[in-house]
């Protein structure tokens, strides 16, 4: 079923073991997380920084600052060396978003990652495993319909982020994208909560990644997974 | 059903393999203190550059009703240094020089002799906070021609009482709704808000918007961009 999940045995030359390996992550896409993984945090870090200069969402007058963001838990220094960072980064951030789109939709890889309706089924069971003790459900796929809604929800979260920042940035030239998010003053609103979104995703990511082991993450350096857990046809 | 064995060498890192890791030495590059400053600041042209290409003239930036208004008291002054530079209007004249045909000084009076636009438009600030202001004035782009500016060149730039100076790039100059502003809300520019003569640029960000301006230059080479251009903001800033 999983497009590109055809295993192989690999033989140890010492020890003779054999282990079976599946090939999950073509070298575009793992070219695509890692620099958009960077890019990411480049991001979020300038952007904190830009926060700020004006740490509010209301008015200029009166201010009235919604948090005193630490200046550790940010990245230039400044508000124009942030606007460096974000500006260079940005391209790279989405540089890297739409050769990972197009990669995934040419190739036919994206039937791996795209939530879609048969996924729906098998959401709750998913849940039921994790959070509830439930029993594992058995899966024939490189990813659970869970892990598909929270990939599926990262990449709609990071077009979003994309197109809010736009909004931003241009809100002139792109007067049309902002009327859309309620103008200027709300996309900015927008922009930053659908930062702590994908923060949350990644938080739920790398958690998910020290639960499950080692093998994820090498696959994800390499394209290969040891002894994957489903079954590979 | 069992898998098939594969004869690929795992262990050894072909020159292929080694180039596949290219794009961690360019993220790496940015680590690097000698390196950061110009990647940065080649990342901050592009930028740039891009803007300029996304810059239409003939788009204009949105307008708002009167209700839309952020009140007089709470347009933010926002100055570099003082927030009065002690501009004597009397003595008041606008300086022109460059690629223009009619250099010299020119009176308030002779700025206000051309057609008098009013907008409502919105000022949006670096930082990231945004007002709705009304501004009235004249068309940067009528006195261009009322100075006879070369059509050719490319930079307009600004001189102001408090040293601030501020430059455009000639297809924002031009724009219909680019202002040298005498009046917000209907009444004088105060001192704080740049009396006599400032300039109001919708499709620009917050500090192009430059106050108490004394003198104007047309040029064909930018020989400063502006004040906090040369801090490390951005030239175009176009919004």
């Amino acid at each position: 079923m999983a497009t590109s999940s055809s295993a192989i045995a690999i033989e140890d030359v010492k020890t003779g073991e054999v282990t079976e390996t599946v090939y999950e992550h073509p070298f575009l896409v793992r070219l695509c997380h890692w620099v958009n993984a960077v890019s990411l945090f480049v991001m979020v870090g300038s952007g904190l920084q830009i926060f700020r200069a004006f740490p509010s969402f209301g008015a200029k007058i009166p201010q009235e600052d919604l948090v005193n963001w630490p200046k550790a838990l940010a990245l230039g220094g400044w508000l124009g060396g942030a606007l460096q960072w974000h500006l260079t980064f940005m391209w790279i951030y989405v540089a890297t978003g739409l050769l990972y789109v197009v990669y995934q939709i040419f190739s036919g890889n994206y039937k791996q990652v795209l939530f879609v309706r048969r996924d729906l089924p098998g959401v709750w069971p998913m849940v039921r495993h994790y959070f509830f003790f439930g029993p594992k459900p058995l899966t024939k796929e490189v990813y659970n319909p869970l892990q598909k809604h929270a990939y599926t929800s990262a990449i709609g979260l990071g077009v979003l982020s994309v197109l809010t920042g736009l909004a931003i940035w241009k809100p002139v030239q792109f007067s049309w994208l902002a009327w859309l998010m309620g103008g200027f003053h709300l996309a900015r609103l927008w922009h930053f909560l659908i930062m702590w979104a994908l923060l949350a995703f990644v938080f739920g990511h790398l958690v998910m990644v020290i639960l499950h082991g080692w093998n994820n993450f090498v696959s994800m350096l390499t394209g290969w997974k040891k002894d994957p857990e489903y079954d590979s046809e | 059903m069992k898998p098939r064995t594969d004869s690929r060498k795992f262990k050894t890192i072909s020159r292929r393999e080694l180039l596949k890791l290219a794009p961690a030495v360019v993220l790496g590059a940015f680590a690097l203190p000698q390196l950061q400053k110009p990647l940065l600041r080649g990342g901050l042209r592009f930028s740039d550059w891009a803007s300029a290409a996304l810059f239409r003239s003939g788009h204009l930036a949105p307008t708002f009703a009167e209700s839309d208004l952020t009140p007089f008291e709470k347009f933010p002054i926002n100055g570099y240094d003082v927030d009065d530079p002690g501009v004597d209007f009397e003595k008041w004249t606008l300086t022109v020089s460059g690629s223009v045909q009619r250099p010299g000084d020119y009176t308030l009076a002779q700025v206000q002799a051309l057609p008098k636009v009013r907008q409502n438009t919105r000022h949006v600030c670096v930082e990231g906070w945004d007002v709705i202001g009304n501004f009235g004035g004249v068309r940067l782009s009528d006195f261009l021609k009322t100075i006879g500016a070369d059509p050719n060149a490319r930079f307009v730039s600004v001189e102001c009482a408090d040293d601030y100076y501020e430059s455009l790039d000639m297809a924002t100059a031009m724009h219909p709704q680019s202002l040298l502003c005498y009046e917000m809300y209907g009444q004088p520019l105060t001192r704080k808000h740049g009396a006599p003569l400032r300039l109001s640029i919708p499709t620009k960000i917050g500090y192009k918007q430059a106050k108490y301006v004394m003198g104007l230059k047309v040029s064909h080479v930018l020989e400063k961009a502006g004040y906090w251009e040369d801090q490390g903001y951005s030239e175009f800033y176009g919004l």
